[in-house]
């Protein structure tokens, strides 16, 4: 997906994970992918530069379908919709 | 195969009858062994899969042998990571690491000199520890310590404490302790630990998809 269609989704759980560092992001997303059903999308906010490359791998590991990434001035949006 | 050879409509041969049986009786025979072949191989998989299956877990297992701060920080970061891969994970604290779960707040009397020395000498517990590198009398650590607040990177104490909820297993060596004094009553307090042996560790290991030593 695009960025511009990534916009406008709307995520069933934002997780915020600004501020935290390595494996903040990461332990964050595994935390929230638990209070959403399958199908469902959840939206990542990070400040780490390594969470991009992190959930995606996470997603390809763990079967989820990872959407994509809406860079944002200080931060990044990762979406994700949940196996 | 079997070739089923019907040369008229309706038989009034009696050879070309039994031919036509025969072929059928032969045919029969022929799936049942089939069937009874195909089920051999699916139990034999089945058995193998199980084997595999039992052998190796998702699990995570790691040595944590050095009680040095960026060490043991290293050790956590990946535990705690490797829980968001549903991965279970099983630490084993052994020699000077076993310094770093020490609480210091905890007081045991009834240790021999020797033991009172290593006690004395050795880390009280993990806000002491040093770096591996560029110690430097205590600077580089606490500098280590200030980056690592000022990056957002956890604590120790936040990563055990993370670790603790996510069920990171600790298991520390019995024959370690042991050696330097430490006694079960003045480790920190921590919801999964258990004091054991090497036994426990290779048990462990073995059915690990991954193994580390730091």
């Amino acid at each position: 997906m695009n960025s511009e269609e990534l916009k406008n989704i709307t995520a069933s759980q934002i997780v915020d994970a600004r501020g935290t560092a390595c494996p903040g992001p990461l332990l964050a997303a595994k935390k929230a992918i638990g209070d959403i059903e399958s199908g469902e999308v959840m939206e990542i906010l990070s400040s780490d530069e390594g969470t991009k490359h992190d959930i995606p791998r996470w997603c390809e590991k763990m079967e989820h379908d990872f959407l994509g990434i809406v860079e944002e001035d200080s931060y990044t949006r990762l979406f994700l919709k949940k196996a | 195969m079997i070739n089923i050879t019907y040369t008229s409509a309706k038989p009034h041969k009696k050879n070309e009858c039994r031919i036509i049986k025969l072929s059928i009786f032969a045919a029969h025979k022929t799936i049942n062994n089939m069937s009874i072949d195909i089920e051999n191989q699916i139990a034999e998989l089945q058995k193998k899969v199980g084997k595999l299956e039992k052998g190796t877990k998702d699990q995570l297992s790691m040595v944590v042998f050095s009680g040095d701060l960026d060490k043991i920080l290293a050790a956590m970061i990946i535990s705690t990571g490797a829980v968001a891969y549903d991965m279970k994970v099983k630490l084993f604290f052994t020699f000077w690491a076993t310094a770093a779960l020490r609480d210091p707040k905890k007081k045991v009397s009834g240790k021999n000199l020797i033991s009172k020395m290593f006690g004395m000498m050795l880390p009280k517990g993990k806000n002491k520890l040093k770096l591996s590198k560029m110690h430097m009398m205590g600077m580089g650590s606490a500098m280590m310590k200030g980056l690592m607040k000022k990056k957002n990177v956890a604590s120790l104490d936040e990563m055990f404490k993370i670790a603790g909820e996510l069920g990171v297993e600790i298991n520390i060596c019995e024959m370690s302790m042991d050696l330097m004094g430490f006694k079960k009553e003045e480790m920190m307090d921590y919801p999964h630990m258990n004091i054991c042996g090497v036994a426990t560790f290779l048990a462990d290991a073995s059915e690990s998809k991954i193994q580390l030593f730091i």
